[in-house]
């Protein structure tokens, strides 16, 4: 099933699951939710590839920018992408440009992974309905 | 549900039927009224979702300014407030600092942040709790018990603030308040009260039950707080006398020695947080300012204002503020806390020259300020009150009520001009004489006037903030009581244009105006925008770090230079004492300076707010106009903070 393929892998975590027990009533909240912190992170994320083409980098603003984004990564419970913000500002702080630059295009990539892999979750769960949350442990 | 509007009023939630006198209702703590402040749209709609099924009664917003002003229009709205930290607008910590001071609410703070630094700077803030995000419901669900106790330390605020009364024991209950979040809660509160209950038995007779009706300390209530604080003076403001002072019904001692005692953690939270624009500075400035001039030079000797800061302050002020503001603004700052720890009642002019001291104090404020000022500083935060207030009160000990008026006008416009009357009644009266009184009476209408005009701009943060800013500036300007020195011109001019009546807006109010303006605009024109060109640069930096001194004391110092020519021609039309007038040339030069990091003191507490609403411009202007009996003026506008007050004389 999709759901244990996105949680399994960790590409969601936890958080996902509060998230998902929290849409008593309104089947769409997740959904709304993922695309609001879709619409948000990849705002943040343009910001943040622009200021790293700067020379020098601002660290501090970048450091600013990626606690925004994790911010909204661990309240959707995208845990991996999460885990890319933690490095980015472990390197940020180390003043270690490459490290974030890397580190980034690896953010970038969790990111679209796990938009591709929301939607085809969400597309599933309107077929199926509100029967059963994503990653619930049993 | 109904929000009660008097002041004094019954805490009750609009789903679950709370009231305080009874306790909570059963179905508490349903319809829990919960605002929630957060930058980022994800967490908040998740925020808002969980609270919604823990049955709570929730309202988001995504700006920390809006979430003040809705808090200020609905003063009994709310049961408690969930804030982010780090938030593009407002620091998080700054708004929790507001809350707490003006509608003493919980306040939960929030982040993905969970290092020990910035959880700790929530504790210290007064923060009930800390969250970190990810943030599960099983955290938000238990949130009501914050609101609980919360009140129960109302109460207990009461039995401290009769210690307080009587043995001056403000830390105990600052202490108290301290331990406001749950990990201290329960065994520091109890050792504490203990204590206190056994000290203040006999003060007891007071504290009839526990379960008193939870007084609100709307704006207008606490600018009367406030005023009488100042007209008191901070040394000697106890509840009792303020009480009888604000002569409010309904409102007891209690709720009085509750509230002054978290107007001086607040006041000395926020000098621990930044010295430089601790509102203890601006009560400082005004108490130095009373000194004498000569007593500059003793000051000096002290140490406390180092021969080079008045130098520094003397070529800042040569240099007209963009240059120095920043070394400048923080030193001064510095010495004034320092200053009016020392002598807060000095401001009251006391001394032969009112202004002269000022003045005095101002210089050397600039000059020792930064190194000696910190220890100085907390010493005089403890002291003085809140800052807010301290400015207030610096400024109306001075300036007479100045200051509170500046405060309340800053809140409530109409407001203002009442309070401005009497505060510079009476600090006119005191220090400055007839010049003074009768600048206050005109800076008081301008002031209404103005501020009314201006603060309906700003957001509901301004009214808080900028009350106490405008009392800074107000402070400035009508403290006229002050010395003459320099510093006293920059308040000269303020005060002119507060006399001036067409200025309307500009006298007292000018300094509030500007703020509210600059605040709405947030842009950092406050700072930037008054001051100039040169200072914009200078003050968005400055902002940053010590902004708040320096963009304020440069902004002032715009004002100022403008002023300050003004304002000789005022002071010597003034009268001011012979020596003063030496003094205040030098500190003319100076002052500009001083004043602006008086103003930033003010500022710096509520830079966020004020530095963007309070147009500078727009107060020089209105200074310059009016310069006539500035004198006195400047030295309140040396305070910043309280120049505020001073305007409104």
């Amino acid at each position: 099933m999709l759901h244990e393929n996105i949680c399994e892998k960790g590409f969601l975590d936890e958080q996902f699951v509060q998230l998902e027990e929290l849409q008593d009533d309104d089947p769409n909240f997740v959904e709304e939710i993922a695309t609001l912190f879709y619409r948000d992170s990849s705002r943040l994320i343009s910001n943040i590839e622009q200021a790293l083409e700067k020379s020098p980098l601002d660290f501090s603003k970048l450091d600013n920018y990626m606690h925004q984004l994790k911010g909204s990564t661990t309240s959707i419970g995208a845990r991996r992408v999460k885990n890319e913000c933690t490095q980015f500002t472990d390197y940020c702080n180390a003043g270690n440009g490459e490290g974030c630059k890397r580190t980034f295009q690896q953010l970038k990539k969790e990111h679209s992974t796990l938009k591709k892999k929301l939607e085809a979750y969400f597309q599933l769960a309107r077929q199926i309905g509100p029967v059963e949350t994503a990653c619930r442990p049993k | 549900m109904s929000m009660p509007s008097c002041s004094v009023s019954y805490n009750s939630g609009d789903g679950a039927s709370w009231n305080s006198g009874d306790g909570v209702s059963d179905q508490f703590p349903v319809g829990l009224r919960v605002l929630v402040v957060d930058d980022d749209p994800t967490c908040l709609m998740i925020l808002e979702k969980m609270l919604r099924n823990c049955l709570y009664q929730v309202t988001k917003c995504n700006r920390a300014e809006i979430a003040l002003s809705l808090l200020r229009e609905r003063k009994n709205g709310f049961d408690i407030v969930l804030s982010d930290v780090h938030m593009p607008d407002m620091d998080g910590f700054k708004l929790l600092e507001h809350v707490g001071l003006e509608m003493d609410l919980p306040v939960i703070m929030m982040s993905a942040d969970d290092s020990k630094q910035v959880v700790m700077k929530g504790v210290t803030h007064g923060a009930c709790d800390y969250l970190i995000k990810p943030v599960r419901i099983e955290a938000l669900r238990n949130i009501w018990q914050h609101v609980v106790r919360k009140r129960k330390d109302v109460w207990k605020d009461f039995e401290q603030s009769e210690i307080i009364e009587d043995g001056e024991r403000k830390q105990k209950p600052l202490e108290d308040t301290d331990f406001s979040s749950s990990a201290n809660e329960g065994s520091c509160r109890n050792s504490k009260r203990q204590k206190e209950e056994d000290e203040a038995e006999e003060d007891r007779d007071d504290t009839s039950t526990l379960k008193k009706p939870r007084v609100v300390w709307s704006v207008e209530l606490h600018q009367q707080f406030v005023a009488a604080v100042n007209q008191l003076g901070i040394d000697k403001a106890v509840p009792k006398k303020i009480l009888d002072l604000m002569n409010v019904p309904g409102l007891s001692r209690e709720n009085v020695a509750s509230h002054l005692q978290k107007y001086r953690l607040y006041l000395k939270r926020l000098s621990a947080v930044s010295p430089h624009h601790s509102g203890l500075n601006n009560s400082f400035v005004d108490s130095i300012s009373s000194l004498n001039g000569l007593d500059l030079q003793a000051l000096a000797a002290t140490g406390q204002l180092p021969a080079q800061s008045i130098a520094t302050l003397q070529a800042a002020a040569a240099l007209g503020r963009t240059s120095t503001k920043s070394g400048i603004s923080i030193p001064f700052v510095d010495q004034r806390n320092l200053f009016s720890f020392e002598t807060p009642r000095l401001r009251f002019g006391e001394g032969p020259q009112p202004q002269t001291s000022n003045n005095n104090k101002q210089i050397n404020l600039l000059h020792g300020i930064p190194t000696t000022m910190e220890p100085r500083q907390l010493a005089v935060l403890h002291q003085s009150q809140p800052r807010p207030q301290i400015l207030m009160n610096a400024q109306a000990t001075s300036h007479g009520s100045q200051s509170s008026s500046s405060l309340s006008q800053l809140s409530q416009p109409q407001s203002r001009p009442q309070i401005l009357n009497d505060a510079n009644g009476n600090h006119l009266s005191k220090g400055m004489g007839s010049g003074g009184f009768a600048r206050n009476e005109e800076v008081e209408k301008n002031a209404g006037a103005a501020v009314y005009n201006r603060v309906s701009q700003p957001t509901s943060m301004v009214d808080f903030s900028i009350p106490q800013k405008a009392d800074f500036l107000g402070n400035n300007f009508p403290l006229g009581n002050n010395s003459g020195v320099s510093s006293i011109t920059s308040k000269g001019v303020l005060q002119q244009e507060v006399n001036s009546e067409m200025k309307g807006s500009r006298g007292f109010i000018p300094s509030y105006d500007i703020f509210n303006e600059l605040h709405q605009q947030r842009s950092h024109d406050w700072e930037i925008g008054n001051v100039g060109p040169s200072f914009d640069a200078s003050r968005r930096g400055n902002r940053q770090g010590n902004i708040n001194v320096p963009p304020s004391i440069l902004v002032q110092q715009q004002r100022f230079s403008s002023c300050q020519n003004d304002v000789m021609n005022r002071n010597t039309s003034v009268g001011n004492s012979p020596n003063l007038g030496q003094l205040r040339d030098t500190l003319l030069m100076n002052n500009p300076q001083i004043v602006k990091a008086e103003n930033l003191p003010a500022a710096s507490f509520q830079n966020t707010i004020f530095p963007e609403q309070f147009n500078q411009e727009d107060l020089m202007s209105a200074l310059l106009e009016q310069q006539e009996g500035i004198g006195p003026v400047m030295n309140d506008f040396a305070f910043d903070g309280y120049s505020l007050d001073n305007l409104p004389i």
